[in-house]
């Protein structure tokens, strides 16, 4: 069995530094870290490859200091890491984004599951995992709680819906997304980061692409645009209350209690 | 229609797209296939082609936006019941149609009982519902709902299409917005319309403190998602005059890849967005006992704990109890945040609230930009004396 996780660094902190002329974002600056979720859909990865055999190939776009986290998939068990660097791919939206990781998947000689993480912290659309399975046209099941089962053919998974469990039954080639605590992602093992380090981090750039079409990809594939970014409206009529703890404490009693809200 | 785009190079002019056409929209002209009118964007032959020759195709900008008009809301439907996200996206389309003189439109797809629960949206005051009702619908699967809501779209060429930003929605929207190679906005907070009917689409992004407006200026449909109660619910009209359109259903579009083996209730107590009143424990507080502290409070108010995002993630409280972009967006009557800082990504999903309380002793927190009453204080004496107080009173 042939699985892809597709991962990502994102910033570590809150501070983003946004590009003033084109209002897309700059990845380069600050410290970063892998997405969260990300690690859950690897360890899933992992999990799964005990069971039936086969590879665990994780990929991600970003500039090439994605390296760090493709070391650190490496020493968590990954067989092999794929950066799609190039800067034909910068200022991507969903729909570029997700076109650039498929076609990476096609070069990759495909794959039976493709793995994401539920969403991404700097983001957060959640968006990106299923639209790679509608440019492959594979089905695609979002924010699985649980696997069940897995085999050569199919894997049976298990997704909570709002006030719904639903378990269902996948076929491959296909694309899961996973949510937060599916698993307890494994820690970076020593002995594997030494047994890999000489392990090469494969880039992948725009001249690896099937489709060659430069107007799929980056800021120019992409259909959104940002047209400007503003600080949160701060709300009119706000009330500090004064005195010491106990006394703020009492008038707010007081106004809560005025008001009927409690 | 120049939604199908064939790859002459790897065509080797089989037909087995032709015949499985459910619409009869594909022929062969000379040595090529020739897309026509009946086309539905079912994706059938592009599943079937043996040679991969077939893709969706719709070049980002070359769209004629005079061509496509109206609004299109996805209507999710909850164990048999219309999800209330529907009403508030129902309520936002109209005020923004009114401005550029569109309609508003719904599609629902569904097992049985959906084309009752369409009629059910006519007195919102929406024009045309598309109703795919069919047993091979029972149960959400994202490829075959994006086969049907895209044959909507096909069919009624909507200038936005609006979805709920729940599970199933994020899981349906960007399939479809990827099928007609167009822009998906995820998580809007505010949505806008201008005279030339690109809507002016707002979300927190990004980490910062930051709101972005993002725009889709040279596709059609423009999509966007918007959480649950965000927006305002729509009002009742006095003589609806909508009509609930059936729309035929072959057996090809209703079946799925996946198969679904279960379907159990989760059995829930009162959702955090169902409830009147929460109190949040944020990073401010520090250990279990404090936060059962918090608890308390919240128990006295007859309410519920809730967290931010650091603490759940530090074990103190699960996703379910989590407020923010990645939990839960919540407007209850009174909100007591403790030791919250007011990162954008929680803030945004709780300034619907009708009464913000915020206790910090950090009187640079972001969170005081948003609360009505401020307490700059120690959470540790402010939050046992409340809670006192709330006690006693119901003791007099």
């Amino acid at each position: 069995m042939k699985i892809v996780v597709c991962m990502k660094q994102v910033p570590a902190g809150t501070k983003v530094d946004i590009d003033p002329e084109t209002g897309a974002m700059k990845r380069m600056s600050g410290d970063t870290r892998t997405n969260p979720y990300d690690l859950f859909a690897l360890e899933t990865a992992l999990a799964l490859r005990e069971k039936t055999g086969g590879t665990v190939t994780v990929l991600t776009m970003g500039p090439p200091q994605a390296e760090t986290m493709m070391k650190d998939a490496y020493a968590m068990g990954a067989d092999d890491a794929v950066i799609l660097s190039d800067r034909k791919f910068a200022g991507a939206d969903v729909l570029a984004t997700s076109y650039a990781l498929s076609q990476a998947i096609h070069v990759l000689g495909g794959a039976d599951l493709i793995i994401c993480g539920r969403q991404t912290t700097d983001g957060d659309t959640a968006q990106v995992g299923p639209a790679i399975a509608e440019h492959m046209h594979i089905p695609h099941a979002a924010w699985v709680a649980e696997i069940l089962d897995a085999d050569d053919k199919s894997i049976r998974v298990r997704q909570d819906l709002v006030s719904v469990s639903q378990v269902s039954e996948i076929p491959y080639p296909c694309l899961i997304t996973v949510d937060k605590d599916i698993c307890v992602p494994r820690l970076p093992s020593y002995l594997l980061k030494k047994k890999t380090a000489g392990r090469q981090v494969r880039i992948m750039s725009f001249a690896d692409m099937p489709d060659q079409d430069l107007s799929r990809y980056g800021l120019v594939g992409s259909p959104t645009s940002v047209e400007r970014m503003f600080a949160p409206p701060e709300i009119e009529k706000q009330v500090y209350l004064e005195g010491d703890a106990e006394q703020k404490t009492e008038q707010l009693f007081e106004i809560l209690t005025k008001k009927k809200i409690i | 229609m120049e939604f199908l785009k064939f790859n002459a190079e790897k065509c080797i002019l089989c037909g087995l797209c032709v015949e499985k056409c459910p619409f009869n929209a594909l022929h062969i002209e000379g040595d090529g296939i020739v897309v026509g009118d009946t086309c539905r964007m079912c994706g059938l032959c592009v599943r079937h082609c043996p040679e991969k020759a077939i893709r969706f195709e719709q070049r980002a900008s070359t769209v004629d936006k005079s061509k496509w008009n109206d609004f299109l809301i996805y209507v999710e439907q909850e164990r048999g019941e219309i999800h209330p996200v529907a009403f508030e996206l129902i309520g936002e389309a109209r005020k923004m149609a009114s401005k550029v003189n569109f309609k508003v439109n719904c599609v629902m797809v569904g097992g049985a009982g959906t084309a009752e629960n369409a009629r059910k949206l006519l007195e919102y005051g929406v024009d045309h519902v598309y109703v795919y009702e069919h047993e091979g619908f029972e149960g959400f699967r994202a490829d075959c709902y994006a086969d049907a809501v895209a044959d909507c779209i096909a069919a009624t060429r909507p200038s936005s299409v609006l979805i709920g930003a729940t599970a199933l929605g994020r899981s349906l929207a960007p399939r479809l917005s990827t099928r007609f190679h167009t822009g998906l906005t995820a998580d809007c907070t505010t949505l806008d319309i201008k005279p030339n009917t690109d809507m002016v689409q707002i979300r927190p992004a990004f980490g910062g403190n930051i709101m972005a407006q993002i725009a889709i200026t040279r596709s059609r449909p423009q999509f966007a998602t918007v959480r649950y109660r965000v927006m305002d619910r729509a009002q009742r009209v006095k003589s609806p005059a909508g009509e609930v359109v059936l729309c035929p259903v072959n057996d090809a579009m209703s079946v799925s890849r996946i198969k679904i083996l279960s379907s159990t209730v989760i059995e829930r107590q009162k959702s955090l967005e169902e409830e009147d009143i929460l109190v949040v424990a944020g990073r401010g507080v520090r250990t279990e006992k404090d936060v059962e502290m918090c608890r308390e409070l919240a128990d006295a108010l007859g309410g519920q704990l809730a967290f931010t995002r650091p603490m759940v993630e530090s074990g103190y409280g699960d996703t379910a109890h989590q407020i923010g972009l990645s939990g839960r967006t919540v407007r209850p009557k009174l909100i007591i945040t403790c030791g919250v800082s007011g990162a954008i990504q929680f803030t945004s999903c709780m300034t619907g609230s009708e009464c913000i309380v915020a206790i910090n002793n950090d009187p640079e927190a972001q969170i005081f930009k948003v609360a009505h009453y401020c307490i700059v204080d120690d959470l540790y004496q402010v939050v046992p004396k409340l809670t006192a107080l709330v006690q006693n009173r119901k003791e007099d």
